[in-house]
C-alpha cells in the first residue's frame, strides 16, 4: 500500500510539473510575447527590450522556466492587467464560489443518477430503459449554454419561478442565502453530469450482473434484492467514486459556461472576462489552478479507490 | 444459440464465421436508436449541403430592410437581426459545424490512435513519458485550453480544426494505449517479433487493426465532442469571425434577443446541435454494442 501511494504521488508530482510546463509554453505563445501583452501595441522596441530585461524574458527558456516555477511555488501567479489585483487574490475570492456551485451540482447529479442507472440496468431493453437512454443521450448532447437558455426562457421568463441571475453576494453565506437564485445555475451544471453518471451506472450494473459471483450468489438461492445490494451495487459504486475525479474537468468547463451565462461571480466568470479582455495572467493563472485541482482530485480518488478496492493496488 | 449453430441442416452456417464487419452491421441494424441516429445524421447532412440548392439565400451581405422578421412567407424560419434568412443560415452554419467537427474529430482520432498504439506497444519508459504528457494535458479541461489558444490566435476554419484536434486527441490516445498494452503480449505479436517484425509493423499491422472497434467507436464520440467544442468556442465568441457562421455563433447572436421574444433565433440552431451530437452518440453507442462481443453473448 505504501509503495502504491508513493508511486501514485510521484506520478502526480510529475504531471503537475508538466502542467506548469504547458502553461509556461502557452505564456510564450502569446502574440509578441508577454511584453507586448502587458505594454500594449503602442510599446516601442526599446521599452519592450527594457521590460524583457527587467522581467528576465531575455534569458534562455530553461532559465526562465526555473524562475517561473520559483515564483509559482511562492504563490505568485502574476498580476491582472485589467483588475489591478494579483491573480492569487482574485482566485482566493472566486475559487470558493466555483467550488460551491460545482459541489452542489455533483451532489445533485449523484443523488439522481444512481437510482436512474440502476433502474435502466434492471429494466434493460424495456420501455423505461429506452426512454431514459433517449433522455440521457439528449441531455448529454445538449450544450450547457443551450440548456441554460431554455431553462431561463421557461422557468425565469415564462413561469417566473427562479431568477435568471445567480446570487451576487460576496460571501459564501450570502450566496447560500439566496437558494432560489442558485437553482437554475446548479441544475444547468448538473444535467449533463446526471446523464453521464446514469449511463455509467447502467453499464456498471450490467457488467456486474454478468459476473461469476452474481451467478454463484443466484445459484446459492439469494434473493434478487440481496444480490443487487450486496454484490452488484457495491461493486458498481466504487468506480463511480473514481468517475467523480475524472469528471472534474467537465465540471470546471460547465461552471465556466454557466457562470458566464448566469453572471455568477466565480472563477469561470473571471476566466471568461479575462478571455474577452486578453487578460493573459488571469487566463493562465486560472488554467494552471484548474489543472492542479484536477490532478489533485484524481490523486485523491485513486487513493480512495485503492483503499476501497484492494485489487487495484496489485494491478497498478 | 449453440443449437442453431450446430444444426446439421445448416452445415455451412456452422463452419463459416461471419466477418467482423458483417456481424457488426447486423447487430448495429438491430439497434433502433443507432439506426435512428444514422438516419438523422444523413438527413442533417442533406439539409446542410443539398438544402441551399432548393432554398438559395445570401449569407454574406446583410439586408437591414429584412431584419428580425418572424417566421413566415419567404423566410420559413424568420430572419436575423442583420437580415440573414435563418433557414438558409442554419444550412450555411451547419456546413461549418459539421465540416470542422468531422475534420477535427477524425484528425484527433488518427493522431491519438497512433500515439496511443506506440506508447502501449513499446511500454516501459517510452509509455511512461508519453502518457505523462497526455495526463498533464488532460488535467487542464479542454474548454479552458481551447479558450486560451483561441484568445491567442484568431481562428479560421483550418486553424479551428487544428486547435480542436490539438486538444481532442488526448482521450483516444489514452484509450488505444490501454488496448495496445493488452494486445502486445498476445501470441501473434510474439510470433511476429520472432520472425523479425519491427515496432512499426506491430503498431500498424497488428495493434491498430485489432483495436479497430475501439478506434471507430471512439471516432464517433470524438466527432460529437468536436462539434460541441466548435459550438462552445463560437458561443463564447472565440470562433471564426462574421460573416462566417456556425450553429454556436448563431445561438450566441440570438441570446441578445431572448428578452424581446425572438425565439426563432435560439431554438433552430440549438436543436440542430442537439440532433447532430445525439445522432453521433447513438451511432457510437450502437457500434460499441456491435463490437462488444461480451455484450452480444448475453
Amino acid at each position: 500500500m505504501i509503495r502504491f501511494l508513493a508511486k501514485r504521488i510521484a506520478q502526480a508530482a510529475i504531471v503537475l510539473l508538466l502542467v506548469s510546463v504547458i502553461v509556461f509554453v502557452l505564456l510564450h505563445l502569446l502574440p509578441g510575447g508577454p511584453a507586448r501583452a502587458i505594454l500594449g501595441i503602442q510599446a516601442t522596441p526599446d521599452s519592450i527590450a527594457h521590460f524583457n530585461h527587467q522581467q528576465g524574458y531575455d534569458r534562455s527558456l530553461p532559465e526562465q522556466y526555473v524562475q517561473y516555477l520559483g515564483r509559482l511555488l511562492s504563490g505568485d501567479l502574476g498580476e491582472s492587467y485589467k483588475l489591478n489585483q494579483t491573480v492569487a487574490s482574485l482566485l482566493g475570492e472566486r475559487l470558493p464560489k466555483t467550488a460551491l456551485l460545482a459541489g452542489l451540482s455533483i451532489v445533485l447529479a449523484a443523488v439522481l443518477a444512481v437510482p436512474l442507472g440502476i433502474l435502466q440496468a434492471v429494466r434493460r431493453g424495456k420501455a423505461a430503459d429506452y426512454v431514459l437512454t433517449g433522455i440521457a443521450f439528449l441531455a448529454y448532447a445538449t450544450p450547457v449554454f443551450f440548456l441554460g437558455l431554455v431553462l431561463i426562457l421557461v422557468f425565469s421568463q415564462q413561469l417566473q419561478f427562479f431568477p435568471a441571475e445567480a446570487p451576487q453576494a460576496d460571501t459564501l453565506g450570502g450566496v447560500l442565502a439566496e437558494p432560489r437564485a442558485l437553482v437554475l445555475p446548479v441544475v444547468t451544471t448538473a444535467l449533463g453530469i446526471i446523464a453521464a453518471f446514469s449511463r455509467y451506472m447502467r453499464s456498471a450494473v450490467l457488467d456486474n450482473l454478468g459476473e461469476e459471483y452474481v451467478r454463484t450468489a443466484r445459484a446459492k438461492g439469494q434473493s434478487h434484492a440481496r444480490i443487487m445490494a450486496r454484490h452488484v451495487l457495491r461493486n458498481a459504486l466504487i468506480p463511480l467514486a473514481t468517475l467523480l475525479g475524472l469528471y472534474l474537468p467537465t465540471l470546471f468547463s460547465g461552471t465556466l459556461v454557466v457562470e458566464s451565462m448566469f453572471n455568477y461571480p466565480g472563477m469561470g466568470l473571471l476566466f471568461w472576462n479575462a478571455a474577452q479582455g486578453s487578460d493573459f495572467p488571469v487566463l493562465l493563472g486560472v488554467t494552471l489552478i484548474v489543472g492542479v485541482a484536477t490532478v489533485l482530485g484524481s490523486l485523491i480518488t485513486d487513493i480512495a479507490y485503492a483503499v476501497l478496492d484492494p485489487r487495484i493496488r496489485s494491478v497498478t | 444459440m449453440t443449437t442453431t449453430a450446430l444444426d446439421a441442416t445448416q452445415p455451412e452456417a456452422a463452419l463459416a464465421t461471419p466477418s467482423l464487419a458483417r456481424r457488426t452491421l447486423t447487430v448495429f441494424a438491430r439497434n433502433k436508436l443507432a439506426l435512428t441516429g444514422a438516419l438523422v445524421l444523413l438527413g442533417l447532412l442533406a439539409f446542410c449541403f443539398l438544402g441551399p440548392l432548393i432554398h438559395p439565400t445570401d449569407q454574406i451581405h446583410t439586408d437591414l430592410t429584412q431584419a428580425s422578421l418572424a417566421p413566415g412567407g419567404a423566410h420559413p424560419l424568420g430572419t436575423t437581426d442583420l437580415g440573414y434568412d435563418l433557414l438558409g443560415r442554419l444550412m450555411y452554419g451547419g456546413q461549418t459545424s459539421l465540416e470542422v467537427g468531422l475534420a477535427a474529430g477524425l484528425l484527433a482520432t488518427l493522431f491519438g490512435t497512433v500515439y496511443g498504439a506506440v506508447a502501449g506497444y513499446f511500454g516501459g519508459w517510452v509509455d511512461a513519458a508519453m502518457m505523462r504528457v497526455t495526463d498533464a494535458a488532460l488535467a487542464i479541461p479542454a474548454l479552458f485550453l481551447l479558450v486560451v489558444v483561441a484568445a491567442i490566435v484568431t481562428p479560421s476554419k483550418p486553424v479551428l480544426i487544428l486547435i480542436i484536434a490539438s486538444v481532442a486527441w488526448l482521450s483516444p490516445a489514452r484509450l488505444i494505449r490501454g488496448e495496445a498494452l493488452a494486445l502486445r503480449s498476445r501470441d501473434y505479436i510474439h510470433a511476429m517479433r520472432l520472425m523479425g517484425g519491427g515496432g512499426g509493423r506491430a503498431v500498424f499491422r497488428h495493434i491498430v487493426p485489432n483495436a479497430i472497434g475501439t478506434v471507430i467507436v471512439n471516432a464517433t464520440f470524438q466527432i460529437a465532442d468536436a462539434i460541441l467544442y466548435v459550438a462552445y468556442l463560437s458561443f463564447l465568441g472565440l470562433s471564426i469571425p462574421p460573416p462566417a457562421a456556425d450553429w454556436g455563433s448563431m445561438l450566441s447572436a440570438g441570446i441578445t434577443y431572448t428578452q424581446v421574444g425572438y425565439w426563432w433565433l435560439i431554438f433552430p440552431p440549438g436543436i440542430a446541435i442537439v440532433l447532430v451530437v445525439a445522432a453521433f452518440n447513438f451511432i457510437g453507442d450502437g457500434l460499441r454494442d456491435a463490437f462488444d462481443v461480451r455484450l452480444t453473448k448475453n
